[in-house]
């Protein structure tokens, strides 16, 4: 009895992911989906948390108060980015203190690309250009994902992605139209930045232990090596149009496939970085922990504060 | 029984799947069961969603029209918060 009832529903998610149908947090799903998609947006929601790290670091440094206004508010979004998705990971029952706690113990990834340093101010350019660009690609297939709360915050961030592109590109629009020091100096971004933004999209779709069950259940819409072609294509003129260079011989138009041909990524330093031996992974995570703590005296007040005011709401009721 | 001692509810329907809950209106009942069965019947008699969020209205705080300064000026002068803002090529596609 219990076998058909549990049968009886499987069948009707299925069948509501084949029909391009969202999954709504109250209804019934398959144990392992639930899992995968808490994994996913988790892990999404830390990458938008831990990455404003390498840009804040320039905040102080930035060189002109319009870039500064820029900047903050570039970052603000990012902070905002990862309210959309924990509170989207809540509506699976799951608390924010648990996917902190999760995060500070290394049970909880972030994107890896937020382990390297942002050294110069160019950075501020590839990052805007290349990391925010990776995610838009990321994050436009995901606006079609089939869980209803991650698929709505998808579609609201990518509202607030574009400025962050144009911004990026921007800053190395006027660096690449600068003095030769300055063009060198968007140039060697643009050298440190380009691969470790193709790794963004994960591991070939052949070593990638997700996606064919994300597939399945459309949690993820294309696979990592079509989003990573889709990235290079569109990036790649648009270098051109400011006149640097890829950081890799083998790009090439390839006229039959109608797509640009390219290197092959270093994987062992992708896999290196992802297993925690990136340059900053220690220095993220510190950081990130002593953010939190140094933060508890004021949750400590605001709970103070609440409880006072139910106190003194119910001596009135009296 | 005067109908209007009994609680204000407000209403809010997700029309679809995928979509958000928007809210369509309000009702009276007397606790939270009711006005969801009510709200079925005002609201949801031609199949209009498939799922109703009731939330007494007294629950709900509201921004005044009158608290826009407070709440929208500071947002004029950010201009650079659009993408619009950042002139680039027309050559320059995909950004
Ligand atoms: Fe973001
Ligand atoms: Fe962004």
């Amino acid at each position: 009895m219990q076998e058909k009832e549990h049968e009886r529903r499987q069948q009707e998610f299925d069948a509501k992911v084949a029909n391009e149908e969202r999954i709504e947090p109250k209804d019934w799903m398959p144990h392992d989906y639930r899992k995968t998609v808490l994994r996913q947006m988790s892990q999404h929601a830390h990458s938008e948390v831990i990455g404003m790290q390498p840009e804040g670091n320039w905040i102080t440094r930035a060189p002109t108060l319009r870039r500064k206004a820029i900047l903050l508010a570039k970052i603000q979004d990012e902070a905002g980015h990862g309210l959309y998705l924990y509170s989207a990971a809540e509506t699976l029952g799951t608390s924010r203190e648990d996917m902190i706690a999760a995060l500070h113990l290394g049970k909880a990834k972030y994107a890896s690309i937020f382990n390297y340093p942002a050294l110069t101010w160019a950075d501020m350019g590839a990052i805007g250009w290349l990391v925010d660009g990776a995610a838009i690609v990321n994050q436009v297939s995901l606006q079609r994902t089939s869980y209803g709360p991650y698929s709505r915050a998808m579609i609201r961030i990518c509202k607030e992605e574009s400025f962050h592109q144009r911004q990026g590109y921007q800053i190395m629009l006027v660096l690449a139209r600068g003095s030769a020091e300055q063009k060198a100096l968007a140039q060697d971004a643009l050298d440190r930045w380009w691969w470790p933004s193709l790794m963004m999209f994960g591991p070939h779709d052949a070593e990638s232990a997700h996606t064919a069950k994300s597939m399945q259940w459309k949690l993820k819409r294309e696979s990592n090596d079509r989003l990573r072609q889709k990235f290079v294509d569109q990036t790649v003129p648009q270098a051109e149009c400011i006149g640097l260079k890829m950081p890799d011989p083998d790009l090439s138009w390839n006229e039959d496939r109608g797509h640009y041909d390219f290197g092959e990524i270093d994987w062992d330093e992708f896999w290196q970085v992802v297993s925690g031996n990136g340059p900053c992974n220690r220095q993220r995570l510190a950081h990130h922990i002593k953010a939190q703590q140094d933060g508890a005296w004021v949750r400590e007040a605001m709970h103070a504060y609440q409880e006072k005011q139910q106190a003194r709401s119910a001596r009135s009721a009296a | 029984m005067n109908h209007n001692a009994l609680p204000l509810f407000e209403v809010f329907i997700r029309s679809k799947r995928g979509l958000d809950h928007r809210h369509v209106g309000s009702l009276h009942a007397q606790g939270h069961e009711q006005a969801l069965e009510y709200a079925r019947d005002v609201y949801l008699r031609r199949s209009e969603g498939v799922s109703i969020w009731v939330v007494n209205s007294s629950d709900i705080v509201a921004s005044q029209e009158s608290d826009v300064e407070q709440f929208y000026d500071p947002m004029d002068d950010k201009p650079y918060r659009h993408a619009t803002h950042y002139q680039l090529p027309d050559e320059v596609k995909n950004l």
